[in-house]
């Protein structure tokens, strides 16, 4: 049978592929894409290690038909750094060892910028309530939890600091 | 496998009564890709009905409610500035299904039509006294919530029936609602027992009631009997017992790894108590 065309933006790039038509987001982020950042957990959207944004909302990418990109607008783990500059999360999760085997990370990192970008000042409890899709089977969740509030706090520093200048 | 995404309704019913019995509707998708991963479903075709106006606005209607499309995802539904201010209940509700990543795309319409007895946001739509619009090769027609789950995994459509959208009605003053839960673990499980309850408080009477009911029999239930024993009451111990009596008496669950038939039982009237507490509280009561 014929593969789909799909034409969308991932990371502010125009992008086209082709995709069988059960093909999940998933599966053409890791293969004709390759961007391989995202990682396959679970494959049903219950550990989030493969999330992504698609128009700015979160979501698990084994969870949306790879067709139904078209149009739209992806955000991947690759789109998080700036260049070589790390995104302060990327940053803080390593200077607090926020990760152990790192399969989870990407999906934590991509999960807490969209819980920043929505909220810059979350509680304790809003970070955990958020991420509770988010499985990690190393850390123990405290260093994750604490590298989010810690980024979000430096974040709004950096922000007065800015918006006074 | 083919793959379609009508931008017309018309579109999409003939498309999808004339694959018959091999076609899926595809709305949020968190339940259908599942299965297809699992290989429980082998879609011949899926129709993809995000494309469909109707099917993702969120429209005040002239009275003072609510239609929802019915692939409204949770996100969306939970960034109206309305909607979560006059059905908070259903929202919650609504907003229990999955995860964050999970909200961005499940929808009301697919937890309805995937028949899980367990569902969160279904308990929640039935207390509210929702109406879904159903459509299909005969037309269009509506049906009570509750009149659609007919077992688990199997509803009452027609068909090539599509559900369009639901119709949460106007609310007098005094009005309110809540769901709980009852899960083993503190975030992302599916319930053991569901209760939600819409209530109207006039000078602490209550005046209107309705309970719905969830993972404790083969559909979710509306309970009548429970709404019963609290209108006309000022939601006192008696009139509380007897409502959380009602809904244990309506129990039909089974015993499973979340828990027991006796459990389930019990939890539904405790819950029942707690659920009309935080809804009485919001509709301005004590």
């Amino acid at each position: 049978m014929a593969k789909l065309h799909v034409s969308t933006t991932i990371n502010g790039e125009p992008m086209e592929f082709l995709c069988e038509p059960g093909d999940t987001m998933l599966d053409a982020l890791r293969g004709p894409l390759a961007l391989t950042g995202s990682k396959e957990g679970c494959a049903s959207g219950d550990c989030g290690a493969c999330s992504i944004t698609l128009d700015d909302r979160l979501v698990c990418s084994c969870l949306m038909l790879a067709v139904e990109s078209e149009g739209h607008e992806i955000r991947t783990i690759e789109g998080l750094a700036h260049g070589d500059k790390l995104h302060p999360l990327q940053q803080k999760f390593l200077e607090e060892a926020a990760l152990q085997c790192g399969i989870c990370t990407p999906g934590m990192l991509v999960a807490s910028d969209a819980l920043l970008r929505q909220n810059p000042r979350p509680s304790e409890e809003d970070v955990r309530f958020w991420l509770a899709g988010n499985l990690c089977r190393c850390t123990g969740y405290d260093k994750i939890v604490r590298a989010v509030l810690e980024t979000a706090a430096e974040m709004r520093e950096q922000g007065t600091r800015e918006s006074r200048q | 496998m083919r793959y379609l995404a009508p931008g017309t309704l018309d579109e999409a019913i003939k498309a999808f009564a004339a694959a018959g019995s091999a076609a899926r509707i595809l709305a949020g998708g968190t339940d259908l890709l599942v299965q297809m991963r699992s290989g429980a479903v082998k879609p011949g075709v899926i129709v993809n009905i995000k494309k469909i106006a109707e099917m993702t606005a969120i429209e005040e209607t002239a009275g003072g409610g609510f239609r929802i499309g019915a692939a409204v995802s949770g996100a969306v539904l939970g960034e109206h500035p309305r909607f979560g201010k006059v059905w908070p209940g259903v929202l919650e509700a609504v907003n229990l299904i999955g995860s964050t990543q999970v909200q961005g795309r499940a929808s009301a319409g697919g937890n309805l039509c995937n028949g899980s007895p367990a569902g969160d946001s279904v308990p929640a739509m039935v207390a509210a006294g929702a109406v879904v619009t159903l459509q299909g090769p005969n037309g269009r027609r509506e049906l009570p919530v509750e009149k659609v789950p007919a077992g688990p995994g199997r509803t009452n459509l027609l068909p090539g029936e599509i559900l369009v959208n639901f119709t949460l009605p106007p609310r007098p003053p005094g009005s309110s609602d809540a769901y709980l839960r009852m899960i083993p673990r503190t975030e992302m499980d599916i319930a053991v027992v569901g209760v939600g309850v819409s209530l109207t408080l006039k000078d602490g009477v209550c005046t209107a009631a309705r309970v719905g009911l969830g993972a404790v029999a083969p559909t979710v239930l509306l309970v009548e009997a429970a709404a019963k024993a609290l209108i006309g009451s000022k939601l006192d111990d008696a009139a509380l017992n007897a409502a959380a009596a009602a809904c244990s008496a309506a129990c039909r669950p089974i015993d499973d790894k979340r828990g027991t038939i006796a459990y389930r039982t019990k939890v539904a009237g405790v819950l029942l108590k707690r659920t009309v507490a935080i809804a009485a509280k919001r509709a301005g009561g004590k």
